[in-house]
């Protein structure tokens, strides 16, 4: 089967990111990005597919600046076969990403499209669902276990339960949760051939797609903050203060 | 101006989110009404309907609804969207499952998690995993929206609206439900406890939290969560951990024992009322949110707390 897999450039998980004074944005400038980690857990996903036979192509795609690139090169590193870059300069929202991924999709006929669950960024949380709905397509979302059963697509979802089991039809989306495997490092020689990899160079309006916003960001500010307290010496202490001082229990 | 609430249940019993759902809800203004999606659910029906402020109850019955599929649900959804300007869901896995596909379906920009209401088409959402809190206005005509729970106040019990029946939508037949293992225990809900204990990768073993966590857990009557890092190496199951990609919880008091403090985990308690944290590490980042921070080992600490208890 054929496997798409869609990548975002964000800011690195370590990145500590700071509200601009002007509380416009937040401040990304010289801060290290990275492929969201969730999506590096479905590129993993994906590869692994691959080399159990089930997946015969993988093709990543990226909408972003130019410097997104970067990101599908890692993907082809990890074991992708080729990438496709959607750029724009426009800060695309998710119906935006899953209306062009949806033509995308409408081009390149996947039998399952497997993605993050969210993106560390904007933690929106609804591409993959919306891709689904747009495909008219079944969705298995917050994956920790993928597994072709007969002409079906078995996923694990983590709910809040616990876990639930569901049998979809293909073609289908998946979006990852953190347990579904721990994606690999890309080895020297496989990143050296990655750069020969295709990767070819799009445009939204090569698909037809109208980015603009639906949300307009009134402005950006730190969240409520909150002192550190005290240190307490021990545990006597402890239960005192939360007994008399701060009344919880 | 009318609100659609799908709320979250499990059939004979409504969420306690549902209640916290309705005040965000009327803070947006209009009329409220609830949608119970479910098989046998009636008593989740009647529990909404005793909410303060709802106009009335759509019921929706039949084994389709029974698991909560995405699909199908999405359908029953949209077979009544038209009479709403808004359509708003708790930010659970069950709202961040189905609602981006009712967003989609009516080209709409979800706005997810919120966790204030400015005016009916501006709210605040945490971003960078609560780094940042946005302020969004949006274009769209209808609102397709889901909830923080735990930044709203419950709506009180003691109304009595009507409970309607509906069910004239398709069963798309793309998914069936195959399994599910859930959780079963006696203590608190997570998301809804006044007492949090968490741990973290410092436990080392399921019974590790066994001894240790639980008894503080049973002395305290509070639910218990964990880390990533727990979760990964299986100490605990997934649908105990806290944070950015996990639960969010803001309890009277959280205790974080041997977590150091990630932004990633700061993300899912940082709004609770007391911190403790418990860490033999002083340098460790969890001091900097704790109100109450105690240097030491949690093997000996934790046995300790349970006696002083
Ligand atoms: C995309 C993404 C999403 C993530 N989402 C989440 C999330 O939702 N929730 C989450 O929790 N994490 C999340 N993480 C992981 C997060 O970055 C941290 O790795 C994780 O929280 C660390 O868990 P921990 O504090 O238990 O472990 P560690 O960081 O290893 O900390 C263990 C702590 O225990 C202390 N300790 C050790 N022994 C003892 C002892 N005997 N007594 C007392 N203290 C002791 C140590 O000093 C240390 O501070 C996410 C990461 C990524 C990349
Ligand atoms: N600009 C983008 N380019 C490629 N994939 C994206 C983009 N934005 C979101 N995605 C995918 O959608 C998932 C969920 O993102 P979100 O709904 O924004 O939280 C991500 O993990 C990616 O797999």
């Amino acid at each position: 089967m054929k496997v798409l897999v869609p990548v975002k450039r964000v800011v690195d998980y370590n990145v500590k990111v700071r509200v601009k004074s002007d509380q416009t944005d937040v401040d990304l400038a010289n801060v290290k990005m990275s492929m969201n980690p969730f999506d590096e857990i479905a590129v993993e996903e994906a590869v692994r597919l691959k080399e159990a036979g089930t997946a015969s192509e993988i093709v990543v795609v990226s909408i972003g600046p130019e410097k997104a690139q970067e990101q599908i090169r890692q993907a082809l590193a990890m074991g992708g076969d080729r990438g496709i870059l959607v750029t724009t300069d426009v800060d695309a929202e998710s119906l935006g990403v899953a209306k062009l991924l949806k033509a995308v999709c409408d081009e390149e006929k996947p039998d399952m499209v497997i993605m993050g669950k969210q993106a560390i960024d904007n933690d929106q949380n609804q591409t993959g669902q919306m891709l689904a709905a747009l495909l008219d397509w079944p969705q298995g979302t917050f994956a920790s276990e993928v597994a072709q059963n007969g002409d079906k697509l078995h996923v694990t979802r983590e709910i809040d339960g616990g876990l639930q089991t569901v049998a979809l039809n293909l073609p289908a989306v998946v979006t990852t949760d953190l347990r579904l495997n721990e994606p690999r490092y890309a080895s020297l020689p496989n990143i050296m051939k990655a750069k020969k990899k295709e990767m070819a160079q799009k445009t939204p309006e090569d698909y037809g797609v109208d980015l603009t916003p639906r949300l307009s960001k009134l402005k950006v500010t730190d969240p409520p903050k909150r002192e550190a307290g005290i240190k307490v010496p021990d545990v006597a202490t402890l239960v005192d203060k939360l007994k008399n001082e701060a009344g919880v229990i | 101006m009318a609100i659609l609430i799908v709320a979250d249940h499990a059939n004979t019993e409504l969420s306690d989110s549902t209640a916290k759902v309705v005040t965000a809800a009327g803070q947006i203004g209009g009329d409220v009404d609830i949608l119970i999606a479910g098989e046998n659910a009636a008593a989740a029906a009647d529990a909404a309907a005793k909410i303060v402020g709802v106009r009335k109850v759509l019921h929706a019955d039949d084994a389709h609804y029974g698991k909560g599929l995405a699909e199908p649900l999405t359908e029953l959804v949209l077979s009544v969207a038209s009479d709403y300007d808004a359509i708003v869901a708790p930010a659970s896995t069950s709202g961040k499952n189905f609602m981006p596909r009712v967003a989609a379906k009516l080209d709409v920009m979800q706005i997810s998690e919120i966790t204030a209401v400015e005016a009916p088409d501006t709210f605040q959402r945490p971003i960078y995993a609560g780094n940042a809190i946005a302020t969004v206005k949006s274009s769209d005509a209808k609102k397709v929206i889901t909830v923080r729970p735990t930044s709203f106040a419950a709506a009180a019990d003691g109304g009595s609206a009507s409970v309607e029946k509906i069910g004239n939508a398709a069963f798309p037949s793309i998914s069936d439900f195959v399994k599910e293992e859930l959780t079963v225990s006696d203590r608190p809900e997570l998301q809804g406890a006044k007492i949090v204990i968490s741990g973290g990768r410092a436990l080392a073993s399921t019974e590790n939290f066994e001894k240790y966590i639980y008894p503080v857990a049973d002395k305290l009557g509070a639910a218990i969560g964990a880390s990533r890092a727990a979760v990964d190496a299986g100490y605990m199951p997934n649908d105990y951990q806290v944070g950015q990609t996990g639960k969010v919880v803001a309890p009277e008091l959280y205790i974080a024992c041997g977590i150091s403090g990630a932004i990633q985990h700061l993300a899912g308690m940082k709004d609770s009322k007391v911190i403790v944290a418990i860490n033999k590490d002083e340098e460790a980042p969890i001091f900097s949110v704790a109100d109450y921070g105690l240097v030491a080992d949690l093997f000996e600490a934790l046995p300790e707390l349970e006696k002083a208890l």
